[in-house]
């Protein structure tokens, strides 16, 4: 018997169809783009509110900037942009205009991770985590379905602080159900006893794959889905070390300062540390091939998670 | 957060309208003495926290006068008024110019000004808008005011506002390119609520513009973009209060104000080492008595 067909969606329909609602409920909800307005979904919103799109061209710098002048004048401005150019660009208006300034934008950062497959390394976001992870007061949330990239966007338009939203592009299931978005709360999708895998982004729904695989093999894996990466729920990272034996990380970015390494620093400052796999991009451009096929090349499949997580719950440790 | 001196406020609130009232002659000699006040207090600054921007912090600081007693519309004890024009130091290097004419202004008392650069002071090296009022957004890295500067002029459009936007730039700054991504911007959308101001002074840290990357011909640049351009001697007050409230068109206005590094303080006039040399006690001393002329 086969597997019934899962329905999968690209999140920037849902983002761009709770900004326009948002935008219906609150004049102050503005969007800002560089030249994105299809690859940001935007045209419905440029349709209804052609006013309150402003698109620079293709120009990140000023991009960011023109956002923390809107919002510094008490608008929400949603900057959208391909997360490379967004984050790589604009790196330091969003540490100075936005972080430090402490002005209220909300920076969108689409089609992240290795979304853009093909186009190779120069379009792929997989360093925004990293980069933006060590800005203070910048608040990283990383949505995994439609669902709650919904409840994302809502809670982010009256957060009234720095935002960085990285919207998804390469389809996913969904699997949040009916649970809202939590700012700053990691969310148990399945409990188990043996190791916690910690997901973001993309990687959910692989965990809670992987997780049911493993159950068959007789390995009980709680999956956490880490939505905000900073900052992050440590206490859910030490009931994991409580409560199971083994901590597996998987994010569609590198693993030099994102998620895996978030929880790796606080996992080596308890008392006991748990042992520990990061799936991830370790410090390598992408060769040429799709998204399905780079997350395979990279380890970053439900399989590579199951065996991650096998394999230290069967480790002498 | 610093708060309001409302002596010094009520001060300057007298100062504007005496400007106001005033002649041609009277205007000048208002706006010069209270620039040179500025500059003095600037070079207390700088001598007692042994770090500063000197040479453009005497440079900008007749703009920055004539912005602030008879331009901006603004209130020192209001310093969130939805409405209020305004002001953003690209330049951010200069904040103790900034600094010495804020205090003047009575958005934070003047004896604030003793902790400049000092451990937990408030006044930063470079300004913090979360720490002093009148600070509109926080700058130092260079290239970054101009676009801030058009997200406020483009919210102003939206809210159907009368407030302007003036920003100040620094010239070497404008080798930055983030400006012309900005400038295009403005010039696009027509940015009529928006005035840039160069400090054009022609010195850089580390070498005159011209020899290190070529600006001229700047006006022409500007209006390339779409912007009107007026050139201007930039420690004229009268020559620069009319520029800053001159009848707009439907463009954006640049305004050129050529100026001199180390403006008023003769042994630093136009010398680039005087971009960030701290004065000894005794130059200080020098510096105040060619001010006090």
């Amino acid at each position: 018997m086969s597997a019934p067909v899962q329905e999968l969606f690209d999140c920037r329909v849902a983002f761009a169809d709770e900004l326009s609602a948002l935008a219906r409920e609150d004049e102050r909800i503005v969007a800002v783009c560089n030249d994105s307005v299809g690859s940001s979904n935007l045209v419905k919103f440029q349709q209804e509110f052609p006013d309150r799109l402003i698109n620079v061209g293709i120009a990140e710098q000023d991009m960011v900037g023109v956002g923390a002048g809107l919002a510094l004048s008490g608008y929400v401005p949603f900057v959208c942009g391909a997360s490379p150019f967004l984050t790589g660009r604009a790196l330091e208006q969003i540490k100075a205009d936005v972080a430090y300034s402490r002005s209220p934008v909300v920076l969108c950062g689409m089609s992240p991770g290795m979304a853009y497959g093909e186009l190779g390394p120069t379009h792929h976001s997989i360093e925004d985590l990293s980069w933006l992870r060590a800005i203070a007061g910048l608040d990283v949330v990383v949505p995994a379905d439609p669902a709650e990239t919904r409840s994302a966007v809502r809670w982010a338009a009256n957060a009234a602080r720095p935002v960085f939203l990285r919207v998804g592009r390469f389809k996913v299931p969904a699997v949040t159900g009916d649970r809202d978005f939590t700012f700053g709360a990691a969310s148990r999708l399945r409990d188990g006893s043996d190791v916690t895998v910690v997901a973001t982004g993309t990687m959910v729904s692989r965990a809670l794959e992987a997780a049911e695989e493993a159950a068959a093999e007789g390995v009980s894996v709680r999956v956490l889905n880490m939505s905000t990466i900073a900052p992050l729920d440590e206490d859910a990272i030490r009931e994991a070390m409580r409560d199971t034996r083994a901590i597996v990380t998987a994010e569609e970015a590198t693993t030099t300062g994102g998620l895996g390494a978030a929880v790796a620093a606080v996992v080596v400052t308890e008392r006991t540390p748990v042992p520990m796999r990061m799936l991830g991009v370790h410090r390598e451009f992408a060769p040429t091939g799709n998204t399905a096929f780079l997350l395979e090349h990279f380890g970053l499949t439900a399989g590579d998670i199951r065996q991650a997580a096998i394999g230290l719950a069967r480790a002498d440790v | 957060m610093l708060v309001a001196d409302p002596r010094t406020a009520a001060a300057w609130r007298s100062f504007r309208q005496e400007f106001a009232d005033a002649g041609p002659e009277r205007r000048r000699e208002m706006l010069r003495e209270r620039a040179n006040q500025s500059r003095t207090a600037d070079l207390h600054m700088i001598g007692r926290a042994g770090l500063g921007h000197v040479g453009g912090d005497m440079s900008v600081l007749d703009i920055l006068t004539t912005l602030f007693f008879s331009v901006l519309r603004i209130d020192p004890e209001k310093p969130d008024w939805a409405d209020r024009d305004r002001f953003v130091l690209s330049k951010g290097h200069t904040a103790g110019a900034l600094y010495a004419t804020l205090a003047a202004t009575g958005f934070f008392a003047t004896a604030e000004l003793d902790t400049f650069a000092g451990p937990l002071s408030p006044l930063n090296g470079h300004p913090n808008r979360v720490k002093v009022p009148g600070v509109e957004t926080n700058t130092g890295p260079l290239g970054h005011g101009l676009p801030i500067s058009v997200g406020m002029a483009v919210a102003g459009r939206l809210s159907a506002s009368s407030r302007h936007v003036y920003v100040v730039l620094g010239d070497g700054e404008l080798q930055e390119g983030s400006n012309w991504e900005a400038a295009m911007t403005a010039g696009h959308r027509r940015l009529s609520n928006l005035t840039a101001v160069v400090d054009r002074n022609r010195l850089q840290q580390g070498a005159r513009t011209e020899e290190t990357n070529t600006l001229d011909p700047l006006d022409d640049k500007f209006r390339a973009f779409g912007w009107d351009v007026l050139e201007v001697d930039g420690h004229d007050h009268l020559a620069l209060h009319e520029a800053f409230t001159a009848p707009r068109g439907e463009r954006p206005t640049c305004v050129i104000a050529n100026t001199t590094k180390g403006r008023g303080v003769s042994f630093m006039e136009d010398r680039v080492e005087w971009h960030h040399k701290v004065p000894s006690a005794e130059q200080i001393v020098a510096a105040e008595a060619e001010l006090a002329r």
